[in-house]
């Protein structure tokens, strides 16, 4: 029941993602009330997915990888619902929808939910640890995609190629902006979640994860506040850092599934 | 119920065929009332633009007030000779669908352009004021003003810029969003870098620095745009502070440099430099758009960009006509259900203001 959820959620990505292949194609983008609808009615399936899913397991649905994922996922789409309206990033939905429904579509196909062995009892502060953290690659995930939109942005000025999405795309100051408050955002949520996870006797190997995934945004802000490197770098390296955060936790969980 | 139009373009006639029958501003109400007042013309709108004079009436007998309109453009003309061939006609439904192209920006001389709107805008309300309009008029200027937004709204018919200030003042906006907080400096005071400077300055850009070889007219330009000016031989120095470049000096050789531009981009790494390289030979050298953070254009390639916006409004045409097509159907159908109701009455004019002259 609850994958069907999923399965539609998926499907309303899928619908958002293939109306902005098809209005880029055409070349008359325009950022529309179909795309918001889609991914609006997407997040809301992937809610009752994590109701009905949290229900049955009696607890905060992060127990494996697959939970993960979609917990990812709605991360994800929240902020884009919070970030999109506040800094007028219409097209920001555009690039979501595409990254979530990879995601969601990975999750539904891969071996990664295997029914609950052991009955785990609920432990508030792992479940904030987990919580806190997803949302925070939530936030990263976000930023990434500001990142991709800025490089094309900036790619389109550089080169002078202004393509169909030219008008919409937001001006680079503002997706510079906006990046930043993405990144600063998921820092200080990770930071959180790792302090919450502080003593709840996580494996060695995730906590290592979770400190190297929090030093390397660290050093990106970092590098960013005291303006070592420019606002286009800052872009490309949280795309780079949200794929390489991405790869490692499959990687991870897989480890940490087989230890 | 029919409403006709009589009148002249860019697309038909001559500048100088066009100001013959142009009417000032300042005697539109007049000659709106005065058209209002001849046979078979129950309402009247005159417009009067610098590509267009056309004017719009309804009238229960569409000869007849043909015949008042030439006479009117007769008197308009005065002395000079008066050829009724080099007029466009309409009726119902060919006046409305003019109307709502002419709105639209369909039949001006920069396709799609928003100034027209305006005009039309201006010459109803005119009429509206002195109450040469009346039901069927109004009807069809309300529903003129709603499709030219919507026709603007949903096609790409308006988008992009197709004059060069213009679209270097939305490449800054792309680049820094708000202007307002963006330095200017111009090198050169030619009168392109005069103009896109004005571009700036309209989207709200406030800070211009103008350095000129002849400082006089560096001088006269400052005070102009309310920027300051400084030495031809000191440009260098506020570099590091400015965000949009503008040149157009006529120096043979190149004045802004790889060499130059590189130490000051790296003071500034998280802001960007924009510069508009209006001059030809051209006052940057191509390699500054390698630069970390730099964006360069030069007038070919903005010319390319104003290309590009007019291509892509003209694919919109056919779908502009096709929004049009729709409301002049529709609205040829209330025309003919409102002059066929039962006790419809010939002319509902309000009573005329007449203005004095």
């Amino acid at each position: 029941m609850d994958r069907a959820l999923l399965a539609a959620s998926t499907f309303c990505f899928l619908l958002g993602f293939a109306y902005t292949m098809y209005a880029l194609g055409a070349r008359v983008y325009r950022p529309s009330w179909f795309n918001f609808t889609a991914i609006l009615c997407g997040f809301f399936l992937q809610m009752a997915f994590l109701v009905t899913r949290g229900n049955a397991i009696h607890r905060c649905p992060t127990t494996n990888l697959f939970e993960v994922f979609v917990f990812l996922c709605w991360s994800v789409v929240l902020l884009y619902l919070l970030t999109g309206s506040a800094y007028r990033l219409s097209l920001m939905g555009a690039f979501t929808s595409p990254l979530v429904f990879v995601l969601q579509l990975f999750a539904l196909l891969a071996p990664i939910d295997p029914p609950a062995r052991v009955i785990v009892h609920p432990r508030p502060w792992l479940e904030a640890h987990a919580a806190l953290s997803i949302i925070a690659y939530g936030a990263f995930a976000v930023a990434g995609v500001a990142g991709v939109m800025y490089l094309a942005q900036a790619r389109q000025l550089k080169t002078h190629k202004l393509g169909t999405v030219f008008f919409h795309l937001p001006p680079i100051a503002d997706l510079s902006v906006a990046l930043r408050r993405l990144l600063l955002i998921g820092f200080v949520l990770l930071t959180a979640g790792l302090l919450a996870g502080f003593g709840v006797g996580a494996p060695v190997l995730k906590v290592a994860w979770g400190l190297s995934v929090w030093l390397i945004y660290g050093a990106i802000l970092l590098v960013e506040k005291f303006k070592k490197i420019s606002p286009r770098r800052v872009a490309a390296l949280s795309v780079a850092a949200f794929c390489l955060t991405l790869m490692t936790l499959w990687g991870l969980n897989f480890i940490a599934a087989g230890s | 119920m029919n409403v006709i139009c009589l009148g002249l373009s860019h697309l038909t006639a001559s500048v100088e065929l066009r100001e013959k029958f142009a009417v000032a501003d300042a005697d539109l109400a007049l000659a709106a009332s005065r058209l209002g007042a001849m046979d078979g013309i129950s309402e009247s709108v005159v417009i009067s633009t610098c590509n267009r004079v056309e004017l719009y009436a309804a009238s229960d007998d569409a000869a007849l007030g043909f015949e008042s309109l030439h006479r009117f453009l007769g008197e308009q003309a005065q002395a000079h000779h008066y050829d009724p061939q080099i007029f466009y006609q309409y009726d119902s439904p060919h006046s409305i669908r003019h109307l709502f192209r002419v709105v639209s920006g369909l039949d001006s001389m920069v396709l799609g352009e928003t100034e027209i709107l305006g005009q039309v805008k201006k010459a109803y309300s005119t009429a509206f004021g002195i109450g040469a309009t009346a039901r069927h008029l109004n009807k069809l200027y309300q529903r003129a003003f709603n499709v030219a937004k919507e026709v603007r709204t949903n096609t790409g018919v308006a988008r992009g810029s197709v004059s060069v200030g213009s679209v270097a003042a939305d490449l800054a906006e792309k680049i820094f969003g708000r202007l307002d907080a963006c330095k200017i400096m111009i090198l050169g005071a030619g009168e392109t870098g005069e103009l896109t400077a004005k571009a700036l300055l309209s989207r709200g850009a406030k800070s211009i620095l103008v350095a000129n070889r002849t400082h006089e007219r560096a001088l006269e330009l400052a005070s102009k745009m309310g920027g300051d000016a400084i030495p031809f031989g000191e440009w260098e120095r506020p570099l590091a502070e400015v965000d949009i470049i503008i040149g157009s000096t006529a120096a043979p050789l190149p004045v802004l440099t790889r060499e130059k531009l590189r130490p000051v981009m790296q003071q500034r790494l998280d802001r960007p430099l924009f510069v508009i390289d209006l001059a030809v030979p051209r006052d940057a050298e191509p390699a500054v758009n390698d630069l970390e953070g730099v964006y360069l254009y030069d007038i070919d390639s903005l010319r390319a960009i104003t290309e590009q916006s007019m291509d892509s409004r003209r694919k919109e045409l056919a779908a502009c006509e096709q929004m049009i097509e729709r409301h002049v159907r529709e609205f040829s159908e209330w025309l003919a259900a409102d002059t066929a109701r039962p006790g419809a009455l010939p002319d509902t004019r309000r009573q005329f203001e007449v203005p004095q002259p």
